[in-house]
């Protein structure tokens, strides 16, 4: 490789608006002349970051020879949204809006993590009542069902199966039904919030959730009919994508990547948070390093979800869904009203009306937040792809100093080239599936 | 405006002084006044009060467990096997770890910023650690501990002994390196492109270290305390809402 003409670098200049580059070129005699002096079947393809079977806005560029790829790289950040900037500039309860949308399939597990986090800061973590972390893990397990049917339904739309995409985001529906019965949003809910939850679960919720459940163990049966044992299914999935737990323990790789290589590292068993270690289920593992293993891990994973979601239903007692902590909670319950969700309209009748001090305690609560000991936690929870961590660090005040999310899609992501490399082209597709990235996780 | 200084009453009684603050802690910045208004004035009147912000202080033996039960636990079992796989090595633990936070069930060894790898290298191979997940870098930039303003934090979990610790090493805003990691944890690559791209810590040794959130041309960096957020004011109602971070707020 010849050092690159000066005449090819962009320089900078100071204007009224900023710095303008301006781009001169200059070098494609040198880039064509080492194009020409090279093999002639050495293309590079950019796949991505607009192709519907990225999984969002993921840009892989790949080298191919023929067509097998030689080298595999991922440029990301198309979809960076600075959230962990914005919550330096919110209170510690505001903080649940934002992190809900990083991986917006996993918003639940967003929230629950950085709740556990603060929580951690406060030192409440044993004060949290059963009723919230019973409706937490819920929530959780719900929502590990519908990550994981997202990613086998995609995944087999990329493949050309669009029946399995249909059942898939077919039962999925059932599932943002119930979220929107009891957060009153499809997505982005911040409904866990830091000491508790924003509120009880509504009428009927448990009854729709069991109806659910029923109709969900009976639709399981469909994904093995129609995938499991299908030999094209099989023929495109098997041995492809392949990461051996060397590989994964390198590349960070954790969730189903890390299971499929026959380890069964699991944080709800490992590390348990919210009251795992008392529920009953088991952490599926495969030796076969591949893609169909993931994919069969995926499905007994969602299999032994419906059982935690149903140990839920039968423990969860009536009681409070937040601390007893006045400085921590915030002051109303809200109600439905005739435009949405809101605050009731009794709350509002006593801080106006009759307790001055309660009006007080009320608006500084709500505008100014409480504040946060100064100090830093790490808190990880098993989200449907991998240790989903997150380092908080307070400086005493009542916004975050700094709050970074260490997103399981983001490290699983590196692992691509080491899965792809050497493989053919149509077979990226099936590995980057098999991965399960969020774009708005991996660039938050 | 000095601070305001109160002597102590000597007839008031030893328990109705409130204890003196623990005074050894890494001192990250002040407060100044009781509601920490930035803009605008404060009418409470205790717009004098200036108080020190400090993050949690080096800790003493026993170092305890997770779990923050008394005496030895978990952490002091750690704290030995790294200070005697770094006496195996000849160095001296006192000069490699600058000290040791328990803060909160989480132990975090500070660790000089040149002895990183070997560091990290002992707590992967030794067997009594084995510490073979890096969970990745985080960084955290504080502008007014001065000479130690960017933090590197690693967090390690072992697989093998179910264990997680925190290792944090500091580097000057006028010198900011810090090794790289990346030969010990692979992982640790885009970990560490993320953070030089959002606080400009340069690991020296990374293999390819370019911006990878933002664009490649991007100027600053973009999660340093004194970089602005931005947003345009917003009109509601004929009324102009600042961006965020030109409202009055509380810290």
């Amino acid at each position: 490789m010849s050092t690159p003409s000066e005449t090819s670098r962009a320089t900078p200049r100071e204007t009224t608006e900023g710095p303008v580059y301006t781009v001169t070129g200059g070098d494609w005699d040198e880039i064509a002349a080492a194009a020409a002096k090279s093999d002639d079947e050495r293309i590079i393809v950019n796949m991505g970051p607009q192709h519907p079977s990225t999984h969002g806005v993921l840009r892989l560029i790949l080298e191919i020879d023929g067509e097998t790829v030689t080298e595999a790289r991922c440029g990301i950040g198309y979809l960076h949204t600075g959230i962990e900037k914005n919550l330096e500039y919110r209170t510690w309860t505001q903080g649940t809006t934002f992190v809900t949308r990083m991986d917006y399939l996993t918003p639940f597990f967003n929230e629950t993590a950085y709740c556990l986090a603060v929580e951690k800061l406060l030192g409440i973590t044993d004060d949290v009542p059963d009723r919230a972390s019973v409706i937490r893990v819920l929530l959780m397990e719900l929502n590990r069902l519908s990550s994981h049917l997202v990613c086998i339904a995609t995944g087999g739309m990329e493949l050309g199966a669009t029946t399995i995409m249909i059942y898939g985001f077919r039962d999925r529906e059932l599932i943002l039904d119930i979220y929107e019965l009891i957060t009153g949003l499809r997505m982005n809910h911040a409904y866990v919030r830091p000491g508790g939850l924003a509120q009880d679960l509504p009428p009927g919720a448990v009854d729709q959730v069991r109806a659910f459940v029923k109709k969900m163990q009976k639709n399981m049966a469909e994904y093995d009919k129609l995938a499991t044992g299908n030999p094209v299914f099989k023929a495109r999935m098997e041995g492809i994508g392949y990461l051996d737990l060397a590989g994964c323990m390198a590349t960070g790789a954790t969730g189903p990547l890390v299971r499929s290589a026959g380890l069964p590292h699991d944080l709800r068993k490992a590390q348990p948070y919210c009251g795992y270690e008392t529920y009953d289920f088991e952490v599926p593992t495969a030796d076969t390093c591949d893609a169909y293993g993931r994919f069969l891990i995926r499905l007994e994973e969602m299999r032994q979800s419906l059982r935690i979601v149903e140990q839920c239903l039968d423990r969860l007692e009536p009681g409070p869904v937040m601390v007893a902590d006045k400085k921590i909670a915030w002051p109303a319950q809200l109600a439905l009203g005739p435009d949405g969700l809101g605050n009731s309209l009794d709350h509002i009748k006593k801080i106006m009306g009759t307790s001055m001090e309660a009006l007080i305690h009320h608006f500084k609560l709500v505008t100014e937040g409480f504040r946060v000991p100064p100090g830093e936690v790490y808190t990880a929870v098993e989200s449907p792809k991998g240790e989903l961590g997150v380092h908080a660090v307070s400086d005493g005040g009542t916004r975050p100093y700094r709050v970074h999310f260490r997103d399981p899609s983001f490290t699983n992501l590196q692992a691509m080239a080491a899965m792809c490399e050497g493989g053919q082209v149509a077979d990226v597709i099936v590995a980057v599936a098999s991965i399960d990235p969020v774009m708005g996780g991996v660039d938050r | 405006m000095s601070e305001p200084t109160n002597p102590p009453n000597p007839d008031a009684p030893d328990e109705a002084v409130p204890a003196q603050r623990a005074d050894t802690g890494e001192v990250i910045g002040t407060r100044r006044g009781m509601f920490g208004a930035n803009n605008g004035g404060d009418t409470s009147g205790y717009g004098g009060l200036v108080r020190t912000v400090r993050l949690p202080g080096a800790s003493t033996r026993p170092y305890g467990g997770p779990d923050g039960a008394e005496g030895a636990g978990v952490f002091d079992e750690i704290a030995d096997e790294l200070e005697g796989a770094l006496d195996e090595q000849g160095l001296v633990p006192e000069n490699v770890l600058d000290k040791t936070v328990v803060d909160r069930g989480e132990i975090t060894f500070h660790v000089q910023r040149e002895y990183l790898p070997v560091v990290a290298r002992t707590l992967r191979d030794d067997p009594a650690l084995r510490f073979e997940l890096c969970t990745g870098v985080s960084g955290v930039h504080y502008p007014d501990d001065k000479g130690r303003e960017l933090h590197a934090v690693y967090h390690l979990r072992s697989i093998t002994h179910n264990r997680l610790i925190r290792l944090e090493v500091t580097a000057p805003d006028a010198d900011p390196h810090v090794p790289s990691t990346v030969d010990i944890y692979p992982t640790n690559d885009w970990h560490e492109r993320e953070t030089y791209d959002f606080f400009g810590l340069i690991f020296d040794g990374h293999p390819a270290l370019t911006r990878i959130m933002m664009p490649d041309d991007w100027q600053g960096f973009p999660q340093r305390k004194d970089y602005p957020l931005g947003g345009i004011p917003v009109e509601y109602k004929g009324a102009q809402i600042p961006a965020p971070d030109q409202r009055r707020s509380y810290t």
